[in-house]
């Protein structure tokens, strides 16, 4: 660049020369250069302005679009996002054999509070308090007016109960929805339901887990979106379930009873129709486990197969049966049951110390002899007792599809002595569920095949492993008949259904050791019609005692006997069984044709 | 002889005031200012009668005062208007002064009104917000020293004017006020860009900017989640942001009507940083585009009449003020519809603020000043064969 002198000399001189101040062309060519910038500045800046003029155009046509694009576009509903996994919810119903509702879900709200949002909060504990009487009113002031930003106030409300609270009108107060878990039969087979109770807990969602019985045996099944929300059938029936628990609470009550229970059994497909223990509770308002006293004596404890007791003379059958199964004996051989007989140095009495002298195998069973049963067990010996028992399942606990069954760990001897193989034969000295025993006798009505007992619902019937003939299982149920039409359990005859069953009276154990002399688990196993079993029928009763003919009496045979024929009598029918009744006289008529 | 005789005829130096200045004003763009006041009226009647009864006062209290800030700022404008750049210029320049030592004593003397951020003098009946009058006095002397830069034999008036502006930057950080910082240093940037700015320095801050983004974003935590949430097409309805869009989308193309929208229940800042959103629930699309329309105008109006200034100061100075008031205005707007991140910003002479009316008012004004159709030597630059 060629740079252009402010003072160009060949103009200073002549201006000298003429007597000019030189410095005005200095200034002249300074303003001229000025100029000449700026008017390049200005373009320069033209450029630019204008540059910017468009940038500012374009932005607030931007805008004004964006703003267009959002006024003409659906207003929504403001939902709060959700964040994290979505709870799962709609767990499957739970059905019985004819898919009556057991179990179902059922929408309703929980209630939380904002305290920040809340008006006063003083005022909302008061209004909250009045709707529900539970709550602690000086507690939930001190939570709703302290620094906390979100408190729980109720898991599950009612609509009722909702519409209170709203009309309290504190924009702090806010429901969550919620799916919970609703029985609508109430106590109605609480113990094979068990119940739900919530897992993970959000505003918007709980999660529903089972915690007990086939909710929390069968909860994945249940919470498993991919089962398509198909119910869960059990095994039970709603009508039979429903008479059988009214025919034995009431039993309980005449009986004056702590506890009780009875299974009610398809001896060919193992389908447990009805099973109850007493005392119950609902599963709607599942108790809180007891933290003291005997865990046992709650009403959360499932006698049918969480119980383990020592089943007494109901053991018997399964003696006679296998010592007839192995050829020993036949149901006419004569045993010699006259004491005193002695077993490794043990005295093995009789019930109120009879002696019965000799006696055939059936009424060994009959008059329910322990020195009889206890001579076969003999002869049968410890090994074969204790392989046939271990074939009917009575070592470990049965898999009934309920958790607790589990927890029905029978109690065996540690040593299998000839004195537990007598004991065992009479049944002291092994404990068993009820359950146990009903899968037992199953095996004998059903002609001699093992069956599992489940809570599902059957298709077709089981062929377990046989664990007896056929023919020795025929001589069982007949020598079960015999109790009933002229032995113990007398009682027990229900016209048309032909009843057979043992009755089993076991002294109870004693924490510390030994035996109570007046407290008794009174049992009677039973299977109808006893010419072609269908069911299997276990009645426990637990503690027992009546006044009858003036004596206070506690064997099964007038306790726990007429309770189950009372339900037999009320479930027979249901159950679609025709009674079997001889038919009348004839009308006198003569036919005549003609 | 006769002047002799008679006494001089009193000597007018040039037109009287008030014809010289309708006649050189920029009509239109005071138009658009005198119409956005009004409907800055017409929507605080909307907006802030639920604020006014939250803190206890009567339904139109903020009306009122929104009426008399109003008419403060509109005198304050055609006062400043009415002034010869020159004047602007000296009376300016005193007010830097005065606005500087104010905001160099607030940390002293001001008060936070409990929101976190020293930002106000209170004065008892009101309360002072010196920054919003920095921005116009500022762009003002930064315009000056640009300007004395391109004088031969000047003064380096980039470097001084780039100092002071990052001196006043770092005041309003130290509030903290990001919003006024940025708006400050925007000011500056498109000063400097339309004083000369070379372009490779510019292509080079660009960079330095999008790098800069970047290494905040992996790096800081806070920052990544404000854009990641501006990012995200879910919008929490929750906030403010979520109210404000739904508002627009209730307000649909002609509005909920007069008085019927909810969101100014729901919003805290519905009367001052939300009010778009007030506007376009009750008023709908048709209010939001008239608003729009007018910012619009007032800025490119502005922007294409300096474009033939001749003087740089002017064409500085008018730039500066143009743009900050488009882009405050275009910022605002941005929020409410989700094309910025949120970020707290009156809308000029609609939102509610006494300060803020007051020193927009004053900076219009200034703006008008500038904006005036002087003669720029056509003449002679067709004498030069140029015109």
């Amino acid at each position: 660049m060629t740079r252009t002198p402010l003072r160009p000399l060949a103009r200073i001189l002549p201006a000298r020369a003429k007597g000019e101040n030189p410095d005005a062309i200095e200034r002249e060519n300074i303003r001229q250069r000025h100029a000449e910038m700026q008017d390049r500045a200005r373009v320069r800046a033209e450029g630019r302005l204008l540059v910017l003029g468009l940038f500012f155009f374009c932005a607030f046509i931007v805008v004004g679009g964006r703003m267009a694009l959002m006024a003409v576009s659906e207003p929504e509903e403001p939902v709060a996002s959700t964040h994290g996994a979505a709870i799962a919810a709609q767990r499957a119903d739970i059905t019985d054999r004819e898919g009556r509702i057991l179990a179902t879900n059922f929408e309703t709200h929980s209630l939380y509070a904002q305290p920040p949002e809340l008006v006063d909060p003083v005022a909302a504990a008061s209004g909250l308090v009045r709707i529900f009487p539970d709550l602690d009113e000086a507690r939930l002031i001190r939570d709703l007016s302290g620094k906390r930003k979100f408190v729980w106030i109720k898991r599950r409300i009612s609509p009722e109960q909702k519409q209170a609270v709203h009309d309290l009108g504190d924009p702090g107060l806010m429901f969550g929805p919620r799916e919970m878990r609703l029985y609508p039969n109430g106590k109605l087979a609480a113990h094979v339901l068990g119940g739900a109770g919530f897992g993970r807990e959000g505003v918007n969602a709980a999660e529903v887990i089972g915690v007990a019985g086939v909710e929390k045996q069968f909860d994945e099944y249940l919470r498993d979106p991919a089962n398509g929300a198909q119910p869960l059938t059990l095994a039970l029936d709603l009508t039979v379930q429903a008479a059988a628990e009214q025919v034995l609470a009431g039993g309980m009550k005449l009986m004056n009873a702590k506890g009780a229970s009875s299974i009610l059994m398809d001896v060919h497909t193992g389908e447990v129709i009805s099973v109850v223990s007493l005392p119950d509770f609902d599963p709607n308002d599942r108790p809180r486990p007891p933290v003291s006293g005997d865990p046992s004596d709650s009403p959360l404890f499932n006698r049918a197969v969480q119980g383990v007791y020592e089943l007494g003379s109901t053991f018997k059958i399964f003696t006679a049966a296998q010592a007839i199964d192995l050829g020993l004996v036949s149901a006419e051989t004569i045993i010699d049951t006259s004491g005193p007989m002695r077993v490794s140095g043990y005295p093995i009495g009789e019930f109120h110390n009879k002696n019965y002298g000799k006696l055939s195998v059936a009424d060994v069973i009959m008059h329910s002899s322990n020195r009889g049963t206890g001579r076969l067990a003999l002869e049968i010996g410890p090994e074969r007792q204790k392989a046939f028992l271990g074939a009917l399942g009575m070592f470990d606990p049965t898999p009934f599809e309920i958790v607790e069954a589990r927890g029905g760990q029978p109690l065996v001897p540690e040593r299998w002595t000839d004195l537990s193989t007598v004991t065992i034969s009479y049944g002291h000295g092994l404990s068993t569920s009820p359950m146990h025993l009903a899968a037992g006798y199953a095996a004998i009505a059903n002609g001699g095949h093992y069956v599992s007992p489940t809570i599902l619902k059957r298709d077709g019937p089981q062929h377990g492993p046989r664990v007896l003939s056929e023919g020795a299982a025929a001589d069982a149920r007949r020598m079960l008949r015999r109790v009933v039409t002229g032995g113990t359990a007398s009682l027990g005859e229900v016209p048309g259904y032909a009843v057979g069953g043992k009755t089993g009276t076991a002294d109870k154990p004693r924490p510390q050791g030994g035996y109570y002399k007046d407290k008794v688990i009174a049992t009677f196993a039973s299977i109808f019609p006893s010419h072609d079993p269908k069911y299997v029928l276990v009645v426990t009763l637990d503690e027992p005692s009546i006044q009858a003919y003036d004596e206070e009496r506690r064997t099964a045979g007038w306790t726990a006997v007429p309770v189950a024929a009372e339900l037999i009598g009320r479930v027979a029918p249901l159950l679609g069984l025709r009674p079997d009744v001889e038919p009348g006289p004839r009308a006198a008529i003569t036919l005549t044709s003609n | 002889m006769t002047e002799m005789v008679y006494g001089a005829v009193p000597a007018q130096r040039g037109e009287p005031i008030l014809p010289k200045w309708w006649r050189t004003l920029d009509k239109w763009s005071m138009t658009c200012v005198l119409i956005l006041s009004g409907i800055g009226l017409l929507l605080g009647l909307a907006a802030s009668p639920p604020l006014a009864s939250r803190n206890g006062f009567d339904p139109f209290h903020y009306v009122e005062r929104q009426a008399v800030f109003g008419t403060l700022a509109l005198a304050a404008m055609l006062l400043t208007s009415m002034m010869s750049p020159v004047l602007v210029r000296r009376l300016a320049v005193l007010g830097f002064l005065g606005a500087f030592a104010a905001l160099a004593l607030l940390p002293v003397l001001g008060t936070d009104f409990g929101k976190g951020a020293v930002r106000w003098y209170s004065l008892g009946f009101a309360s002072v917000q010196p920054s919003e009058f920095m921005k116009p006095v500022f762009i003002v002397v930064a315009a000056w020293m640009l300007a004395a830069s391109q004088q031969i034999n000047g003064p380096p008036g980039k470097l001084w004017s780039a100092l002071l502006c990052m001196t006043i930057v770092g005041m309003l950080v130290m509030q903290p006020d990001f919003g006024q910082a940025s708006l400050v240093l925007f000011g500056w940037g498109v000063m400097y860009f339309v004083a000369g700015a070379p372009m490779l320095l510019m292509v080079g801050m660009a960079g330095a900017v999008v790098l800069g983004g970047t290494v905040a974003y992996s790096a800081s935590e806070h920052f990544a989640r404000r854009i990641d949430g501006f990012l995200t097409p879910e919008v929490d309805p929750t906030t403010q942001l979520g109210y404000a869009t739904n508002a627009i989308r209730e307000g649909g193309l002609f509005g909920v009507g007069v008085g019927e929208g909810q969101v100014k229940w729901s919003l805290p800042d519905a009367h001052t940083d939300f009010i778009i959103a007030v506007a376009a629930e009750e008023y709908g699309l048709i209010l939001v585009m008239i608003i729009i329309a007018l910012y619009a105008s007032i800025v490119v109006r502005s922007l294409l009449r300096l474009m033939r200034e001749r003087d740089p100061f002017i064409r500085l100075a008018g730039t500066g003020l143009a743009c900050i008031f488009g882009v405050q205005a275009m910022i605002n707007m941005g929020v409410a519809v989700r094309l910025l991140p949120a970020k707290g910003m009156t809308l000029p002479f609609v939102s509610y603020g006494g300060s803020s009316l007051i020193a927009g008012g004053i900076a219009v004004g200034m703006l008008l000043a500038f904006t005036r159709t002087r003669p720029q030597g056509e003449i002679g630059e067709i004498l030069r064969g140029r015109g």
